[in-house]
């Protein structure tokens, strides 16, 4: 292989791109040239492959946490509020 | 300040088109379902605060831990900022989203209680944070340098992770290990990071509320999931 073909992108040009490839913030150049290097090279497939894994990991970490024990400490908060701005017409500012 | 009465909004239609004092994005601003909460709120509707905690308390707590050293601590920021959204929901606008609008003041009260509690907190919006991101996002050394037949080329192929046993992904060993590797990322990859693929916030909102541009958002994006995804490597391969 020669320089000759200065458009394609090699793997380590191709892992600093996945996010924006992801987040489809690419040229559509760009874009055609990522997607051709992740067809031929499974090292960067298996990459990119991780890297979406890792997002979907990532988004379990928001169903840890159930409600909060401290609900009826919020409804407190509420109520006091719903009374306190019922009784003076022009709330503070 | 008196508000006007609930005047109903077409669908799509731009509820405000001034932009946020300090922020390089329009953000999106309030959705119809917004409104209606906002009123109902306003009216004093219980359920509508319920469903308001239902929604956002959870990311709240998470969003409060980026900052502040403690649970008992985040707990504390998250009821103070429910005070905040109630006293303040008459002066919301609907310039951003109400998401955007009571995720704002929690980071600002998460930072200011962090500062009180003697936590450095740099905002990262400061140009430098953004500069000191030239980090590469895989090792040098495992690509061919430039002298190689490849350069650039994969010096052997990250392993992939298919063959690694459901359980295993799913364990909570695992999770326990992003939530390390999070934990250890500079702030504003943190909360990138927690705003978009844990909390699910779009980029628009996550600038908005950052108060970043796109291409900013992006590079602080794929700073932390880079981290993320090499602490995996790294935990999946000790076996």
């Amino acid at each position: 292989m020669t320089n000759a073909n200065q458009k394609e992108l090699n793997c380590q040009e191709v892992v600093e791109l996945v996010t924006d490839y992801l987040e489809q913030a690419l040229l559509p150049e760009t874009q055609a040239q990522f997607e051709d290097h992740i067809e031929k090279c499974p090292g960067c497939e298996i990459y990119l492959e991780q890297v979406q894994q890792t997002i979907e990991m990532l988004r379990k970490l928001s169903e840890q946490q159930t409600f909060p024990e401290t609900k009826e400490d919020l409804l407190e908060i509420f109520r006091n509020w719903k009374q306190d701005e019922s009784k003076s017409d022009s709330p503070l500012v | 300040m008196e508000e006007g009465t609930f005047q109903p909004i077409q669908p799509g239609e731009r509820v405000a088109t001034q932009h946020i004092a300090g922020s390089q994005s329009p953000g999106g601003v309030a959705s119809v379902d917004d409104l209606r909460l906002v009123e109902a709120l306003r009216s004093g509707n219980e359920s509508a605060f319920v469903s308001l905690v239902n929604m956002y308390h959870a990311p709240m707590l998470r969003l409060a831990m980026i900052f502040v050293p403690s649970e008992a601590i985040a707990e504390e920021v998250v009821q103070e900022t429910w005070i905040g959204v109630l006293h303040g929901i008459d002066r919301f606008e609907g310039r951003s989203s109400l998401k955007t609008w009571i995720f704002r003041i929690l980071t600002n009260r998460a930072k200011t209680r962090a500062q009180r509690e003697g936590r450095s907190v740099p905002f990262s919006s400061l140009p430098e944070f953004t500069i000191e991101l030239q980090e590469p996002a895989i090792e040098p050394e495992r690509f061919h340098g430039p002298d190689h037949q490849w350069p650039g080329g994969w010096v052997s192929f990250p392993r992939s992770w298919e063959e690694i046993p459901e359980e295993r992904i799913l364990a909570q060993e695992t999770l326990t290990r992003i939530q390390e590797a999070i934990d250890a990322l500079p702030i504003g990859q943190r909360e990138v990071i927690t705003l978009r693929d844990i909390e699910g916030c779009t980029s628009e909102e996550a600038c908005d509320l950052l108060g970043v541009s796109e291409a900013n958002q992006r590079v602080l994006l794929h700073r932390a999931r880079c981290k993320v995804r090499r602490a995996l490597e790294k935990y999946f391969e000790d076996e």
